[in-house]
């Protein structure tokens, strides 16, 4: 069955992030980008679904300018067959992503899709519920196991409380939580190969899709500091202040 | 305006967080209405009833909603909150999965997360693991939001007279079925919203030296977190992780042991009324944000703990 994958160019993870002066947003100029974590652990439980004999074909979608090609060539050095770039410049939410992702969908007619469950820029945690809802599947939300049996998939789901699984036909949206899987490292012959598989390009227009953002965003600002404390000298001067001083036991 | 508040609960009992959002909702102003749908849930539908500042307690009792499936849920929410200027629900997992859903069918954005209301249709909310904070305008008819929920002060749980009124409505959208459900069982308060949190890091070096937590936490009557290095490391599952990726908790107290304080763990917990840190390593970077910091051995230093509050709890 074919897999698609849908993964983000975002801001690297370990970069420390700040706020323009001018509030305006995140300052991005010559940041380091990768793709998004969650986004990573999506392709290699895609690959992996391959590996298992499951997947048959992987094809790998990104939203954004041109330079989204890199995260679509890193998926590929890990195991995608194919890449579809859909690129803009323009900012794009998650209910317009959602509906690009759509109409690549309905192009491709994937039998499960696979996303992360939220970019670390953004934080929305939306895309692959949008998806879900506008092509009609179901969802199983943060994975932490995928399992395909004929023509249905039981994922297992990171829940408040414990974990949950339900059964959802196929087609049908996965997003991946953390402990899904641990991505694998791209090898240099993979990374050379990677340049050779194709990769599509098109553009909002060509699928048909208006982006126009429905949300404004005002300002971005720092958060508020929190001030350091006082260290205290041992475990006695410790619950003292807690009970006499803060009040808290 | 109108706004209406999905119930979070387990068909039996009202969860904490829905008194958050509904304190969200009366920020925004207008009549609140609050949808409770699940399965045999009356029970939960009478608590929603008795919350201040509730007009009308809607119920959708079905079987369909009975483990509040994401697909099933999305479709009831979207039909019902058409008449609504505003839909709001807990950013929990539950929320997390089916309002994106209810947003795309009533093709609106969705604002996530939410924690302040600015005005009707201007939001602020955390992005990029809480390290800026960002205030949006929705421009969409229906605002369809997810609180967070330890930003607001729930309302009181007594003291309201709603109305309650049956719906019929039944949406099975038949994608998905529930398969099986492996809750933690435990006695301790639910992590999201105890009074008291007390967290373990790498420095437990095992799952097994939690237990020195449990301990504490049982005295103190709180509950047990973890960061994700904690939960990476495989010692504790992750529903004890406290971080972006993890549970938002905002108690009165946190107490961290053997965690560094990565940004990523400090998105989760820094709105803590009171945070103590207990590390060895002096520059470890928790030291910053808390109240009160211990530079010792865990090992050392938890067991006194328990020792000292026996003493004087």
């Amino acid at each position: 069955m074919k897999v698609l994958v849908a993964v983000k160019r975002v801001i690297d993870y370990n970069v420390k992030v700040r706020v323009k002066p001018d509030n305006t947003g995140v300052d991005l100029a010559n940041v380091k980008m990768a793709m998004n974590p969650f986004c990573e652990i999506a392709v290699e439980e895609a690959v992996r679904l391959k590996e298992k004999g499951v997947a048959s074909e992987i094809v790998v979608v990104s939203i954004g300018p041109k330079a989204a090609q890199e995260q679509i060539r890193t998926a590929l050095a890990l195991g995608a067959d194919r890449g579809i770039h859909v690129e803009t410049d323009e900012e794009v939410q998650s209910l317009e992503a959602a509906k690009l992702l759509k109409a690549v969908v309905e192009k491709e007619e994937p039998k499960l899709v696979i996303l992360g469950k939220q970019s670390i820029d953004s934080d929305n945690n939306q895309t692959g519920q949008m998806l879900a809802a506008l092509t009609g599947m179901g969802q199983g939300t943060f994975a932490s196991e995928v399992v395909v049996e004929g023509d249905k998939v039981n994922v297992t789901r990171e829940v408040d409380g414990g974990l949950m699984t339900v059964s959802l036909n196929l087609p049908a949206v996965v997003t991946t939580d953390l402990r899904l899987n641990e991505p694998r490292y791209a090898s240099l012959p993979n990374i050379m190969k990677a340049k050779k598989k194709p990769l599509d390009n098109m553009s909002p227009a060509d699928l048909g899709v208006d982006i126009a953002p429905r949300l404004t965003t005002l300002k971005v600002e720092a958060p508020a500091a929190r001030q350091a404390g006082v260290k205290v000298a041992d475990v006695a001067e410790l619950v003292d202040k807690l009970k006499n001083e803060a009040k808290v036991i | 305006m109108s706004i209406l508040v999905i119930a979070e609960h387990d068909n039996s009992s009202l969860k904490q967080a829905t008194l958050n959002v509904v304190a969200a909702a009366k920020a925004i102003g207008g009549d609140i209405d609050v949808l409770v749908a699940g399965e045999n849930c009356g029970a939960v539908a009478e608590a929603a009833a008795k919350a201040e500042g509730v007009n009308k307690v809607l119920v959708a009792d079905n079987a369909a909603y009975g483990h509040f499936l994401g697909e099933n849920l999305g479709e009831l929410v979207a039909e019902v909150g058409k008449g609504y200027s505003h839909v709001l629900a807990a950013a929990g997992t539950t929320g997390k999965d089916f309002m994106p859903r209810v947003a795309a069918l009533l093709d609106v954005a969705q604002v996530s997360d939410i924690i302040r209301v600015e005005s009707d249709d201007t939001f602020v909310r955390p992005i990029y693991a809480g390290n800026a904070i960002a205030t949006v305008k929705s421009g969409d008819s229906i605002k369809v939001i997810t609180v967070r929920p330890t930003a607001f002060d729930p309302v009181a749980a007594e003291g309201g007279s709603a109305s309650v009124e049956q719906l019929d409505v039944v949406k099975d959208a038949g994608l998905s079925s529930f398969v099986k459900e492996e809750l933690a069982q435990s006695d301790r308060p639910d992590l999201a919203s105890a009074g008291i949190v007390i967290s373990g890091g790498r420095g437990m070096q095992n799952g097994d030296n939690f237990r020195m937590l449990e301990n504490v936490a049982d005295l103190l009557g709180a509950a047990v977190g973890a960061s994700r290095a904690a939960v990476d490391a495989g010692f504790v599952p992750n529903d004890m992780q406290v971080g972006q990726t993890g549970k938002i908790v905002a108690p009165q107290l946190y107490i961290a042991v053997g965690i560094s304080g990565a940004i990523q763990h400090l998105a989760g917990m820094s709105d803590s009324k009171v945070i103590v840190a207990i590390n060895k390593d002096e520059e470890a970077p928790i030291f910053q944000v808390a109240d009160y910091g211990l530079v010792a051995d865990l090992f050392e230093a938890v067991p006194q703990l328990e020792e000292e509050l026996k003493k004087v709890l």
